[in-house]
């Protein structure tokens, strides 16, 4: 009906986007997710949204939007809906590759494009977004500050080499997400994650992204206070 | 040997305690720990009859005084009390997450089974 030349709407069939699923955690994000699942659906044709027990209109919007909408009957936390994501997105045989995006639109879809380009070509199993390699994103000083002391502990604790571990944009293949089980609901499942995923000798890299810090996401965003709760989390696993 | 109230009231406290604990258990209760409970009231009940005795085990492990000794356990018990119930706990949101997962995951369905946007009600297993 419409003139899909530049708009890939739900009907279109590139064989690109078909064996991808992207993974959105959902939480009272109302006010943006309908745009981000836009953005998304964009490249990527497969989007499950996993509604983590949002008290407004998430979940109703994502699904308009046109996203699948997987929905916790309450609150459980970010880990576990992106372990119900990935359960999800495997119990889909013609699934290959996950990508894990956030639902605040800190992240950019040409960003997830690339990392899905990078696993297609063999290039690792695992793509890690990371903020650090360029000097596109700008977190204030105390983000950077417990950015890095969470990536040192990690690295430290899950022998791998990140330069950014807890960041929510991730590309990750098949047979990696097959031996992934999150098990930190809270948010200390990124280091979790990292751990696994360093254990399982799977192959990664780090692809660089930009991570918009708007007003919405940095009024949304973790603040420095919560970097204390997920240190306690990790050392209290 | 003089009892005073406070003797009455505490066995009468350790009593029931114990005895709550056994009723609360259920069949499946370890006779372990049953004893140890019992060994336990035992003890407390003996203690409050004779408060030298935490004097005699204080002063066989080197501490003070029996009320420091007795602080000392409280510290301990209180402790193991706190991590048990961490480990339930987190065994308890282990086990609820994967039910409300599973109930999220039944409830839209398998990928590619149906193209509707999933509403908060009973969807059918189509199992083809």
């Amino acid at each position: 009906m419409n003139d899909s030349r530049t708009v890939h709407d739900s009907t279109s069939h590139d064989s690109r986007a078909h064996d991808t699923w992207v993974v959105i955690p959902l939480y009272n994000e109302g006010q943006v997710i309908t745009d981000v699942i836009a953005q998304v659906r964009g490249a990527f044709d497969q989007v499950v949204c996993v509604d983590d027990g949002s008290m407004d209109d998430s979940a109703e919007l994502a699904a308009s939007a046109g996203a699948r909408v997987v929905r916790h009957p309450f609150n459980l936390g970010q880990g576990a809906a992106l372990q119900t994501g990935f359960d999800y997105a495997l119990s889909d045989p013609t699934m290959k590759y996950v990508v894990t995006f956030d639902a605040d639109g800190q992240h950019q879809i040409a960003d997830a494009i690339g990392m899905v380009e990078r696993l297609r070509v063999g290039e690792a199993d695992v793509v890690f977004g990371s903020r650090f390699l360029d000097e596109r994103s700008s977190p204030t000083l105390g983000k950077k500050l417990v950015l890095r002391a969470a990536v040192g502990y990690t690295n430290m604790t899950t022998h791998t080499r990140l330069t950014d571990a807890h960041n929510g944009l991730r590309a990750i293949s098949r047979p990696v997400l097959k031996q992934i089980r999150i098990t930190q609901n809270g948010m200390a499942h990124a280091s979790e994650l990292v751990a696994q995923i360093g254990a399982s000798k799977a192959s990664y890299v780090e692809h660089p992204v930009h991570i918009l810090y708007s007003d919405y996401s940095k009024a949304k965003g973790q603040s420095l206070w919560n970097s204390i709760n997920i240190l306690a989390e990790l050392i209290l696993r | 040997m003089k009892i005073v109230l406070i003797q009455l009231v505490l066995i009468g406290f350790v009593i029931l305690t114990a005895v709550r604990l056994l009723r609360h258990r259920g069949a499946r209760t370890q006779a372990v720990r049953r004893v140890g409970l019992m060994l336990f009231a035992a003890l407390a009940v003996w203690s409050i009859l004779f408060p030298s005795v935490w004097n005699r085990i204080a002063r066989i492990v080197g501490v003070g005084r029996g009320t420091d000794m007795v602080l000392y356990a409280l510290v301990v018990a209180f402790l193991s009390f706190t991590l048990t119930t961490y480990l339930r706990f987190r065994d308890l949101e282990a086990r609820y997450t994967k039910l409300a997962r599973r109930l999220a995951l039944d409830e839209v369905g398998l990928p590619h089974q149906s193209e509707t946007v999933p509403e908060r009600q009973e969807q059918p297993y189509a199992g083809s």
